[in-house]
This record gives C-alpha cells, sequence and structure tokens, in this order.
C-alpha cells in the first residue's frame, strides 16, 4: 500500500521525480543502465574429454573469463541511427548480443521499446539443402512471426533482395553476395522498430549496397531506430546520427558522429579519408 | 512537461533484460516464447526432414522402408541366435513393437545431442529459445516413428495378434519415452558443446541401452543375477508398459508405470536445467 502511494505522489510532482524515472518510457527506443558481461570461455578451440582430463590432471583450468563489457550505460531515443565503433575485441558484437537478448547480462539492465530485428552474422540459411523461400519462413517464425504474416511479405522480400529464379533453389547454390543480399532484406522486412545490424554494410556489390543504405535512410525517417557496428567509418559518418566508441568493453566516448570518428581515427592513427576497412573503397 | 514522443498506436512491446536470477532464465516467460515458437519448431523439423529426403532416390518411402529392414534384419539375427526357439509372429510383433519405439529414442538421442552444435554461428546469433533445437530432433524422430507404428499396426493385424482396449495403454506409455527423450536430447545437446567427443561415445551408449532394454528378448527372459538391470535401466520401465500394452494387449504393471513416470519426468527436468543453465554461453562456445 505504501510503495503505491508513493508512485502516485511522484507522478504528481514532477520536480522530485528523478529525471531518469521520468524518461524511461517516454521516448526512448533503448536504455542501457551499467550493463556488464563477462563469460568463461576456454582457450582451446574445441574442448574435447581428453583434453578436459589432461587439465584435471595438470591442475590446470583452461577457463578464461572474459569481461566483454564493463559497466555500460546509453540511452538512445527512438529515430536514432547509433554507430558502434571500436576495434576487434573490444565488444560491439557483445554488446548486440546482450541488447537481443541472446546474452543476458551479468549485471545491469537494459530496456528495449518496440519490435527487435537483427542482422548479427551474414546469411539466412538455416539449411543451406533448403530453399531461399524456406529459409525466409524459417527465419521469419524464428522471430516470433506467424506463417501469414511471413507469407504476406514473402514476395516484398524476394524482390528487393533480387534474388529472381534463385529463390526456389537450395541456398547453397547461391553466391555469397545473394545469401548477403537476403540476409539484409529479411532483417529490414521484419517491419522492426529496432534493427540491429552487425557488420552488414558490406552486402552485395555497390548497386545494392547504395539499395541498402537507402532502405536505412527510409526505416531512420519512419523513426525507426537502427544501431549499425561497422568499421567503415565513412558509414557511421553517412549513416548515424549518434555513435559510441567501445574500447575493451567500456564506452570511451558517446556523441556525434564526426567527434566520435575523429577521435578514433586519432587513437587508431588511420586517416578518416583512407579506407578502414575494404568494404569503403 | 510530458514529452510529445512519436507514440505508435499500437502499445509497445517493451523488453527488459536483466541478469538471471540462480543462473537460469524467467521461467514462466521462456515457456511461453516456446509456446508461441511452436509453429517454428514443427516447420524446423518438417524443413530438416524435406532437406534430408531431397537427396535419396526413395525419398519420403525411405519413411516406411527403414522401419522394415530393421526389423528383419533383427529377426533374422535373433533366430539365429536363438537357434529358431524365437521365430513365431507374437515374438516378431514384441520384436517390432520394441525396435521401433527404441528407434524413436536412439533417433532423438542422436540428433538431438547435435542440435546445438549443429546448427552453427548463424542460428546461434538469433534470438530465440534455443531448447526449441533438441525439441525439434525429437519432433523429426517422432516423425519418422509415426509410419513405423503403421506399419506395425499392420503386421499386428495380419498375424491376429490380441486387439483389445488395454492397448490404448500404450499411448501414455509411449508419452513417457516421448518425455524421457526430450530430457536426453536436451542434457546432451548441452553437453556436445563443451565436449565434442560425446558424439563418439553415443553410439555404443544407445547399442548397450538397446541390449539391456527387453526389446530383442521377453522381459521375463532376464537371468535372476541380472535383474538389477530392471533398476539402472531407465528404459525398463516404459518399454515394459510399451510392450504389455501394444502387443500383448495387458494393463502394465504398477511398478512400470512408477519407474517409467520417475526416470521420465527426473530426467526431462534435469535435461532442461543444465540446458537453460548453459544456454547462455552457447554463443560464444560454438
Amino acid at each position: 500500500m505504501s510503495s503505491l502511494s508513493e508512485f502516485d505522489d511522484a507522478d504528481q510532482e514532477d520536480s522530485t521525480t528523478p529525471k531518469l524515472e521520468k524518461e524511461k518510457t517516454q521516448d526512448s527506443a533503448i536504455k542501457v543502465t551499467n550493463l556488464s558481461l563477462t563469460y568463461r570461455t576456454t582457450f582451446t578451440k574445441n574442448q574435447t574429454l581428453r583434453s578436459a582430463l589432461r587439465d584435471i590432471r595438470h591442475k590446470e583450468r583452461n577457463v578464461h573469463t572474459v569481461e566483454a563489457l564493463k559497466d555500460v550505460s546509453f540511452e538512445i531515443p527512438h529515430g536514432t541511427v547509433l554507430g558502434v565503433i571500436g576495434q576487434n575485441g573490444a565488444g560491439k558484437s557483445s554488446l548486440l548480443r546482450t541488447l537481443t537478448g541472446i546474452m543476458p547480462p551479468t549485471a545491469g539492465r537494459i530496456e528495449v521499446h518496440g519490435r527487435i530485428s537483427t542482422l548479427l552474422a551474414l546469411g539466412v540459411a538455416f539449411n543451406t539443402e533448403l530453399s531461399g523461400t524456406e529459409n525466409i519462413l524459417l527465419a521469419g517464425l524464428a522471430s516470433g512471426m506467424t506463417r501469414e504474416e511471413v507469407a504476406a511479405k514473402r514476395k516484398e522480400i524476394i524482390d528487393f533482395a533480387e534474388i529472381g529464379d534463385f529463390i526456389d533453389l537450395p541456398t547453397k547454390t547461391y553466391s555469397s553476395g545473394m545469401s548477403q543480399r537476403l540476409a539484409f532484406s529479411v532483417a529490414v522486412h521484419m517491419n522492426p522498430d529496432i534493427l540491429l545490424i552487425d557488420e552488414a554494410l558490406s552486402a552485395g556489390d555497390a548497386k545494392f549496397k547504395a539499395k541498402a543504405q537507402e532502405k536505412m535512410h527510409e526505416l531512420m525517417k519512419s523513426a525507426r531506430t537502427l544501431v549499425l557496428v561497422s568499421h567503415g567509418l565513412n558509414s557511421i559518418l553517412n549513416l548515424c546520427n549518434d555513435a559510441i566508441w567501445l574500447d575493451k568493453g567500456q564506452i570511451r566516448m558517446h556523441a556525434d558522429p564526426k567527434s566520435v570518428v575523429d577521435a578514433y581515427s586519432e587513437f587508431v592513427k588511420v586517416g578518416k579519408s583512407t579506407p578502414a576497412m575494404l568494404e569503403d573503397l | 512537461m510530458k514529452r510529445s514522443g512519436k507514440q505508435s498506436a499500437a502499445p509497445e512491446e517493451i523488453l527488459i533484460h536483466e541478469p538471471f536470477k540462480a543462473g537460469l532464465p524467467n521461467l514462466p516467460k521462456y515457456i511461453k516464447d516456446i509456446w508461441l515458437r511452436r509453429e517454428f519448431a514443427s516447420e524446423l523439423s518438417r524443413a530438416t526432414m524435406r532437406s534430408q529426403e531431397a537427396s535419396t532416390f526413395f525419398g519420403r518411402m525411405w519413411l516406411v522402408i527403414n522401419p522394415l529392414f530393421l526389423g528383419s534384419v533383427y529377426f533374422v539375427l535373433v533366430s539365429i541366435i536363438s537357434n529358431g526357439a524365437h521365430g513365431g509372429a507374437d515374438y516378431m510383433s514384441h520384436l517390432l513393437a520394441g525396435l521401433f519405439a527404441y528407434q524413436f529414442f536412439s533417433q532423438s538421442m542422436m540428433n538431438g545431442s547435435k542440435s546445438v552444435l549443429g546448427v552453427g554461428k548463424l542460428v546461434i546469433n538469433r534470438s530465440f529459445p534455443r531448447l526449441i533445437l533438441p525439441i525439434s530432433s525429437v519432433l523429426i524422430a517422432f516423425y519418422r516413428f509415426f509410419p513405423s507404428i503403421v506399419v506395425y499396426f499392420i503386421f499386428h493385424l495380419v498375424t491376429k495378434q490380441p486387439i483389445s482396449a488395454n492397448q490404448l495403454y500404450a499411448i501414455p506409455a509411449f508419452l513417457m519415452i516421448f518425455v524421457f527423450s526430450i530430457g536426453v536430447a536436451a542434457l546432451l545437446a548441452t553437453v556436445q558443446v563443451y565436449f565434442r567427443d560425446l558424439k563418439s561415445f553415443l553410439p555404443y551408449l544407445s547399442r548397450i541401452l538397446l541390449y539391456a532394454t527387453p526389446v530383442l528378448y521377453y522381459a521375463d527372459a532376464i537371468p535372476e543375477n541380472l535383474k538389477f538391470m530392471q533398476y539402472v535401466n531407465p528404459l525398463f520401465g516404459m518399454f515394459g508398459a510399451w510392450g504389455d500394452s501394444l502387443v500383448r494387449g495387458e494393463v502394465p504393471a504398477t511398478s512400470l508405470w512408477i519407474s517409467g513416470l520417475l526416470w521420465s519426468v527426473g530426467t526431462l527436468l534435469l535435461g532442461t536445467f543444465v540446458f537453460l543453465s548453459r544456454e547462455r554461453e552457447f554463443a560464444v562456445r560454438i
């Protein structure tokens, strides 16, 4: 009872309400508070019983704790295109994984307002023996759509990806560009409020890249939120209106894209004009 | 003071990710998530089967050919070993019913153990309750089991084996095998992520379990000094109840139900617990 009345008071007296409480459900698309992520992994790539027994005999523990994210906090409103940059192993992919819920945080809290769609790995195929159409259905069902919803989107997805007649062939026959285009097309057509993309701008040839950028601008205009992890600093500058630089699991800088890219280029000694990755070529 | 943000007419979905309590996800929510994706689970199973059939000449016919061959092979084997003592139609029905159910269990175990490791990085980078993967392996085994049970019934009718209402007890008996299989699949799928050599042990484990289970012989043929197997073999109660009801039309003994039920529910709980407590590590281990 007492807690209830406390809430009522807070609602009426705006001035006493903490700022965080007030903004919580209004505009923010993603709100991350004191997020930390640690996990244990082994140095040996594939753990076998034999190597485990050997470790026990030698009283060795091959297990290594990785602190992928340390006390990360940020908040972005709807309509933001957030670029995330940082060196390999800085925690960019881990951040996306926690945002989608693939890896729950070790500490902290994440609030995601809206339907989320992800493009974390290129390719769409659950099973390369299956046709493009079948894989589209599986991808849609996996992300929680109904069969009818997927059917309604199918034509749009196929047309956008420019797969043509190949759509009925097993995806193992696709060129890498085709699978990338299909993956991108599936992700953006899931009607996401929030779209997370990991290094996917390299999808396809120059023509498709332009089309992909256009589609992302379109998503931005309809107040959708994009989080974009990329090594391509030019993509960050062209597309984003907010940027985060992750370094060793912590936020080193959170500001407008230009300042962040400038600071980052200075840090890694990559001239902004020189392409950071082949994708910019 | 209120901001006039862009608000869609539909109620906004809010997802909150917080640390797991006691290493486990929020169970009611997890179960609901699985239920919401039930179509995905069945489509994944059926699509996987289609892709396996696509590269074979007989395709779907294998679903019937397989159990027929399997039955014949063991029939020849046992007839020779027993010098023709086991040759009657009643024995053959016992053998077929047991083998087909065992095939279901063994396929669930084999494919279930591969279910997480096999899908690879791409699927692991999607957000969905991963328990669907071992469940869908068990579903595949079930779709394969179904035609074999039709084969069994034809044999049962042709050889004029007893028909009675007691045969309906075979349904709950099979349910125990089904639940047990899901538990085993979830457990082994997790273990396989950490110990990849498990897959080399499994065929042997599967064979030992088959020989320890009254499939190739009748339960009362177990010699006195091996009776302990009834208690250590999880499959004893389930397969006992299955055979007694389906093949002989008897009401299975209470002890079979108790042992089967304890093993199946216990294994399901253990398997899902181990799976859920390790699930978050899969993305970085694969």
